[in-house]
């Protein structure tokens, strides 16, 4: 089988699997999520709380106060790798045809230099929270394999780009499939690990906003 | 006006045809050095080579054509660096090809075989085409399937170079379903060096660069893990296209010949598969140097590279999906919210069948349990 043969399976039925599950996975969940229900809340709120949820989405992406200086790797470190996961995967042109084709959806890219920057940030961001992570004792109490399979099934992908996009290591068309090879183990398992905050970061803090607000603590 | 000038010319040798046909040496070392530069030798080369191939006895070369379009042949008459009447008339014996030829049915076979027999172990072999392995009756030259003529004119050649991309790898004919059964030169002759130079067809100044420098080290360049000489095919198009920057800058055409694509920017998105595909065409370019498919507008297929013709869409760019549709996501999404209502259900009961099995304790239990003696 030639590179190209396994870049041709990858783009085909190994990225369909992968597509089908992911899809089939996150709608999974999310019903699954919402289908728990929570019981009707008898007690009057303590306080009118209109909008404490959205208002929760918003404040809870800073920092609160003092916890950067407290804890500044872990601030730090995750909005790089995040901004730079979320430019990377966004607004790298060839990514955008990607999505044009599955949704009809186009938006402006951005120049590769910048999203090589981006993808050495990220990459460097997820290196030192490793490192952050198996250095701090709490950290590394909390953590369990699903973590770190996380960690890897997420570098994999930006690893793979950098290295076809510079051709290092490997011959450019291999290691292009080997990129869409990591994608689809990253789609294939972020519906069922820790990966889903994705999806479920938004509603999780939107609904302990809401119900704090009705506790009376603002948000 | 051309003069022989070449020193010690040797009866019978490539040295003594050029000086009969008036060809000087200043010309003679002019096409060595255009041959060294293609072959990305160094430049020192170029003498060597004059001697070499000066020296040499010219070259018997057997041309054989199963399942193809002519299109390699077609190219290689349009080669200018050597050109063809240069490679035939000074550097190579063009002992057999069924174009080419003059000869004709029992003549034109009796060429070939005249020529296995006298240049035994030393003549070269091309070919162009896939060979048909599902009927011998598919492909026949003589009454000859392809298959049993390769192998007996394998036997006693030097060298074999696979030209085209049918040849190298199976090409147009091996593409899904496959209904010849075809395979490549590599897939059936296993005990000789093989040379391919694929391309659809390839650029003649690599098939002429390929045979010239048979010629002048009596071996085989170095090939690549596709078979492929590195020095065509070391680097893909993309990395040499002169619409790379355009690339880098996030600047694409939309549509074949808009204002972007006259601009000079990258096709990328109208599918082009410059980037997984390995060829000269943006150095050497086509029709001496005039152009190549990108430069006229139109994304590289990826011609030199193996099944390119099952490689996904032309016209899709290399990041999307080969098949993939929102139709298909669609029904997976469908899947997935049934599965999440099946589930849903399925914690409900349970959440509810435990409801049902809980058991009150009153009060008066309670009492009792502690007012009895342990």
């Amino acid at each position: 089988m030639s590179h190209l043969d396994l870049l041709t399976v990858a783009r085909g039925d190994v990225l369909n699997w992968a597509l089908l599950l992911f899809i089939a996975g996150v709608v999974l969940r999310l019903f699954e999520i919402f289908g728990l229900g929570r019981k009707n809340d008898l007690a009057r709120p303590r306080a009118a709380s209109p909008g404490s949820g959205s208002r929760s989405i918003a404040t809870r992406s800073f920092p609160p106060e003092g916890m950067l200086k407290r804890d500044p790797v872990t601030y730090i470190g995750g909005y790089v790798f995040h901004l730079g996961l979320l430019v990377t995967i966004f607004f790298f042109a060839p990514h955008i045809e990607f999505f044009r084709s599955m949704t009809s959806l186009v938006w402006p890219g951005l120049p590769t230099a910048l999203i090589d920057a981006s993808v050495v940030a990220a990459m460097v961001a997820l290196g030192v929270l490793l490192a952050h992570r198996l250095n701090n004792p709490v950290k590394r109490m909390l953590s369990g394999a699903g973590d770190y399979l996380a960690w890897a099934a997420t570098l994999l992908p930006l690893l793979t780009g950098y290295l076809a996009y510079h051709h290092l290591l490997l011959e450019y068309t291999l290691m292009l499939a080997l990129h869409l090879f990591s994608i689809a183990l990253l789609l294939v398992l972020l519906p069922f690990t820790k990966l889903f905050h994705a999806f479920s970061l938004f509603i999780s803090r939107w609904y302990n906003g809401d119900i704090a607000g009705k506790k009376g603590v603002a948000a | 006006m051309k003069h022989a000038q070449q020193p010690d010319i040797l009866p019978g040798t490539v040295g003594e045809g050029l000086a009969q046909r008036g060809i000087s040496r200043r010309e003679f070392i002019k096409l060595c050095t255009t041959l060294t530069a293609m072959l990305a030798l160094p430049p020192s080369m170029a003498s060597a080579m004059v001697e070499a191939i000066s020296k040499a006895r010219r070259q018997s070369v057997i041309w054989l054509s199963f399942q193809e379009c002519t299109g390699c042949t077609e190219s290689i008459t349009r080669s200018h660096s050597p050109t063809l009447e240069n490679l035939i008339f000074d550097l190579i014996s063009l002992d057999y090809h069924h174009t080419l030829q003059a000869a004709s049915a029992e003549a034109a076979e009796h060429a070939r075989e005249q020529a296995m027999k006298d240049n035994n172990g030393k003549y070269l072999l091309v070919v162009d085409g896939s060979i048909p392995m599902g009927n011998p009756g598919f492909s026949t030259i003589a009454g000859i399937s392809n298959h049993d003529m390769l192998v007996e004119t394998a036997k006693g050649a030097a060298a074999i170079v696979a030209v085209g991309t049918c040849a190298a790898y199976g090409g147009i004919p091996k593409a899904d379903p496959n209904p010849t059964g075809a395979v490549s030169v590599g897939d059936i002759v296993k005990d000789k060096p093989i040379i391919n130079v694929p391309g659809c067809p390839p650029i003649p100044v690599v098939i002429t660069g390929v045979l010239a420098y048979f010629l002048t080290f009596g071996g085989i360049p170095e090939l690549d893990a596709q078979g492929r000489p590195k020095s065509f095919y070391g680097e893909t198009i993309h990395d040499r296209c002169y619409r790379r920057p355009f690339y880098d800058q996030g600047k694409f055409a939309q549509s074949f010949d808009d204002e972007a694509a006259r601009q000079g920017w990258c096709l990328f998105e109208l599918g082009c598969k410059g980037p997984v595909t390995y060829n000269a065409c943006a150095t050497t370019k086509w029709n001496d140097g005039t152009s190549f498919p990108i430069q006229s507008g139109h994304g590289c297929i990826g011609c030199s590279e193996p099944n390119f013709w099952d490689a996904g869409p032309l016209y899709k760019a290399l990041s999307m999906p080969v098949s993939a549709t929102a139709s298909m996501l669609g029904a997976a999404a469908a899947a997935g919210a049934a599965a999440g209502v099946a589930i849903t259900w399925h914690n409900r009961s349970t959440k509810s069948a435990a409801k049902a099995a809980h058991e009150k304790v009153t009060v008066e239990e309670l009492k009792r349990e502690e007012n009895e003696p342990s």
